[in-house]
């Protein structure tokens, strides 16, 4: 079989894939088509991808230096040399928007990499294994869904240095529970299933059933409730830099900027509010995004 | 080959199998009948090693089981499903989930043990990257017998393996569970509610009964109605009343 | 009552063109029991489905004519249909733990039923649940009522069914695979049940099968079904004597307990039987 040089529709859609590989693209390839059917999905994609890039573009796209102060020109309008103004010591607000979205949005990657994994092991382990560990797993799920999670994230981060790793962490550590349930609770599905008995038929270690055929299972939930947390992540990393215990001055990060210039809401509008449009918008981007995910990849319909 | 004696299930307070004893030779296949409730899927799964709150002795090929069974067990006791919708991974193409077996026990060849076994089957090899739900039931199924053989085990356990498929699939099936039989001098104990699918394949059989075996009897003293307990009568009965097409009443 | 359908065509879009499901079929029905018989696929559940108009929301259909007792279901609206879901047909499906509401117990959902369309108080509601109950052969109908359907074993399930879809005295059963999921004794119970009731208010029964033989049974007359058109009708009685040769092969390839075969007949699908 000649290597894939021709990627094409009809390639991926053919009903007799002749590899693993082919079969696995051609599955994604269907369910790309599947969600690019749905506008708003679609919307959400382009708005969260459109954020994620012109962010990691900042230093290319941004015109000025995000520190650049410029103190007689404190919370200048909206104009052809400041496309959203400046801010309360004169930096441009674009440029701080853009270096800004590198933070906050980072911070929510980042949570999101600790979260998922960590949570779909603890909520695997836990409903496959039941008895003991299963409830040991659970009570310690238990505590730390408990705590709420901005009120947790400020004690940590009091506790530590405040700044984007301590508010990383502290975030982590309130978000991970509810991917340990969800994970736990789709164990606790499969596992009677017949696939699984006849895993265990092979005389299959657990981990090795758990791994390589529970999990991968979960995946699709776990992706879909990530995204939708997302928008979750983003305002409670906003929230802690509203507090002053995220970001630290002169760092950038949406939060942080609405905090520190939330007086002006009257005056110069367009300085905190625009910081604010841009959380509002990049949560609903990821929400939509969620919304579509979960019904090309967890559709229940009847 | 297989000796049951007085084995007994319990789920909690409820004793589902109340001690039931049977053997099958070699190279035999022995069918289990009764109703829902009877406690024949039960037995099966006891002696598969899926369950393991059973009392009394399984012993197979002269060697006594333990609830817990090795790996070794797994290589020459291997078991079929009924439902073919249930019993493939569906995130895992055929090639997947035949070559799964091979990688746990560390036999190697994969790639032509894979294809042997789709040939073996009567499956195209079109099929072999597919994945569950791009197959029809007949086709689940025939992977699923596929997959259980992919170790080459002597001991092969049914559970009602064609209830859910249609009549024309269902022959087929029965077909190729009897070629692979005669093939690879396998033994079969079947499960089924069907008399006439388990006469087909079975040469003795076993009639359950809320949890106790009531008869032991050969398929054709069962054909010719030489039978002692009423509720085989009865089974019996029933299972040729329904199976002609009525002819019609004079009138 | 009498049901007539004409020349039905159901078709599913899909990325390559409609694919058409049922092509062409037309039959009709009075107060007697029909049998539609096919396998997976063969369009039985959905012809029967479309005289009350449950067909999945993408589904194409069109028709000469689908008429329930005179009232053109193609062209009625939704008030219409809904006079007649439930109230003058009920449908019956394979599967009662799916069909039942699990939160609710049977007794309530009889009773519901029964209300509904019937518009009596609590009580009287309530105890037509337990007779109603009683009628299905249900040993203790009073301890049965307050029992959830996750209670219930296979056979009582579909009893409860049956009682509830009775509870508004309809004109018309439509039966879809109500026995495939029970084993060989309490299917013959559960059928003998329905075929009882269906003589003795005079309804009209449609039971779907993949089962020919146990099929011929219990209805009047037959329709075998091939990929989404009829091929053979017969009175029950006379389907030993069946010309079509798909419906031969049905009845060739099963196991019989009386005539042993030693190797099962295999279904040769003629491509001819697809029709134009």
């Amino acid at each position: 079989m000649t290597p894939p040089m021709s990627l094409t529709r009809e390639w991926l859609l053919t009903d007799a894939p002749e590899s693993r590989r082919q079969a696995g693209l051609g599955r994604l390839y269907r369910g790309w088509l599947l969600f690019r059917r749905n506008y708003l999905a679609m919307a959400g994609l382009v708005a969260a991808v459109f954020l994620i890039v012109v962010s990691l573009l900042a230093p290319v796209l941004s015109p000025y230096d995000p520190s650049a102060q410029d103190l007689t020109n404190r919370f200048g309008p909206i104009s052809a040399a400041h496309w959203f103004g400046t801010d309360e010591v004169g930096r441009d607000l674009l440029t701080r928007l853009l270096y800004g979205g590198r933070v906050t949005l980072g911070m929510v990657v980042a949570i999101m990499v600790l979260v998922a994994p960590v949570g779909l092991v603890v909520g695997t382990v836990a409903g496959y294994a039941g008895g003991v560990a299963d409830r040991i797993l659970m009570r310690i799920t238990d505590v730390f869904l408990a705590f709420p999670r901005l009120i947790l994230a400020l004690a940590f981060v009091a506790a530590l240095r405040p700044g984007i790793s301590s508010a990383i962490i502290a975030i982590a550590l309130t978000a991970w529970p509810p991917y340990a349930r969800l994970a736990r609770a789709e164990t606790l599905t499969i596992r009677n299933a017949d696939f699984i008995a006849a895993v265990r038929l092979t005389g299959a270690s657990a981990t090795r059933i758990v791994m390589r055929h529970i999990a991968p299972l979960c995946v699709s939930s776990l992706i879909v409730r990530v995204t939708l947390d997302m928008s979750g992540i983003i305002l409670t990393a906003a929230g802690l830099g509203f507090l002053g215990m995220g970001a630290q001055p002169p760092m950038p990060e949406w939060g942080t900027m609405i905090a520190t210039t939330r007086g002006q809401i009257l005056d110069a509008w367009w300085v905190p509010t625009i910081p604010g449009v841009a959380i509002f918008v990049a949560s609903l981007a990821f929400n939509l995004l969620g919304d579509g995910l979960r019904d090309v990849l967890d559709p229940k319909q009847g | 080959m297989i000796e049951v004696n007085e084995l007994r299930v319990r789920f909690g307070t409820i004793e589902a199998v109340k001690g039931v004893s049977f053997r099958v030779p070699q190279g035999a296949s022995f069918g289990l009948v009764g109703e829902s409730g009877s406690g024949k899927s039960t037995v099966l799964r006891a002696l598969s090693g899926l369950n393991r709150d059973w009392s009394g002795d399984i012993v197979i090929d002269g060697k006594g089981q333990q609830p817990i069974r090795d790996k070794n067990f797994f290589r020459r006791v291997q078991m079929v499903f009924q439902d073919p919708y249930g019993s493939l991974h569906p995130r895992q193409t055929v090639d997947r989930a035949l070559s799964e077996p091979l990688l746990v026990h560390g036999i190697g060849d994969v790639d032509t043990r894979v294809r042997r076994a789709l040939a073996e089957v009567a499956l195209p090899a079109l099929l072999r990257f597919r994945y569950p739900h791009q197959l029809s039931g007949g086709q689940r199924q025939r992977v699923a017998i596929a997959r259980a053989l992919m170790a080459e085990p002597e001991v092969l356990l049914l559970d009602e393996p064609t209830s859910a498929l249609d009549v024309s699939v269902q022959a087929e099936v029965l077909n190729l569970l009897a070629d692979l039989q005669r093939a690879r001098n396998l033994t079969y104990i079947m499960v089924s509610h069907n008399l006439a699918v388990v006469a087909h394949l079975c040469s003795e059989i076993g009639v359950m009964q809320s949890g106790e075996m009531v008869e032991l009897l050969s398929a054709d003293d069962l054909r010719a109605g030489r039978i002692s307990h009423p509720h085989t009568k009865a089974l019996r009965a029933l299972s040729i009343e329904l199976e002609e097409p009525e002819m019609a009443k004079s009138a | 009552m009498q049901v007539v359908v004409r020349d039905l065509r159901i078709a599913f879009p899909s990325p390559q063109g409609p694919t058409e499901a049922v092509r062409g079929v037309s039959f009709a029905l009075g107060q007697e029991k029909l049998g539609i018989v096919g396998e997976s696929g063969s369009g039985k559940s959905l012809t029967a489905r479309s005289i009350l108009r449950l067909l999945p929301r993408q589904a194409l259909v069109s028709a000469e004519t689908i008429e329930f007792d005179g009232i053109d279901v193609l062209k009625a609206n939704e008030t219409q249909m809904r006079a007649i879901r439930g109230k003058r047909a009920g449908l019956i499906m394979q599967d009662p733990k799916f069909s039942l509401n699990p939160v609710m117990t049977a007794g309530q959902q009889i009773a519901e039923a029964w209300h509904a369309h019937r518009g009596s108080s609590r009580k009287e509601a309530k105890d037509a649940a337990v007779e109603l109950l009683a009628q299905v052969q249900i040993r203790d109908p009073k301890r049965v009522a307050d029992m959830y359907p996750h209670e219930l074993s296979g056979g009582m399930g579909q009893r409860a069914m049956i009682a509830m879809m009775l509870a508004p005295d309809p004109e018309l059963l439509i039966a879809d695979e109500p026995t495939s999921a029970l084993d060989a004794t309490v299917q013959a119970e559960i059928l003998r049940l329905i075929e009882d009731l269906v003589s003795r208010r005079g309804m009209g029964l449609i039971l779907i099968s993949h089962d020919l033989p146990l099929v011929s049974h219990f209805c009047d007359r037959v329709l075998v079904m091939y990929a989404g058109r009829v091929v053979e009708e017969a009175r029950a009685g006379e389907l030993a004597r069946a010309k079509h040769p798909y419906t031969r092969g049905l009845l060739d390839c099963l196991p019989s307990l009386v005539h042993p075969k030693p190797r099962l007949a295999v279904m040769r699908r003629d491509p001819a039987w697809l029709g134009t």
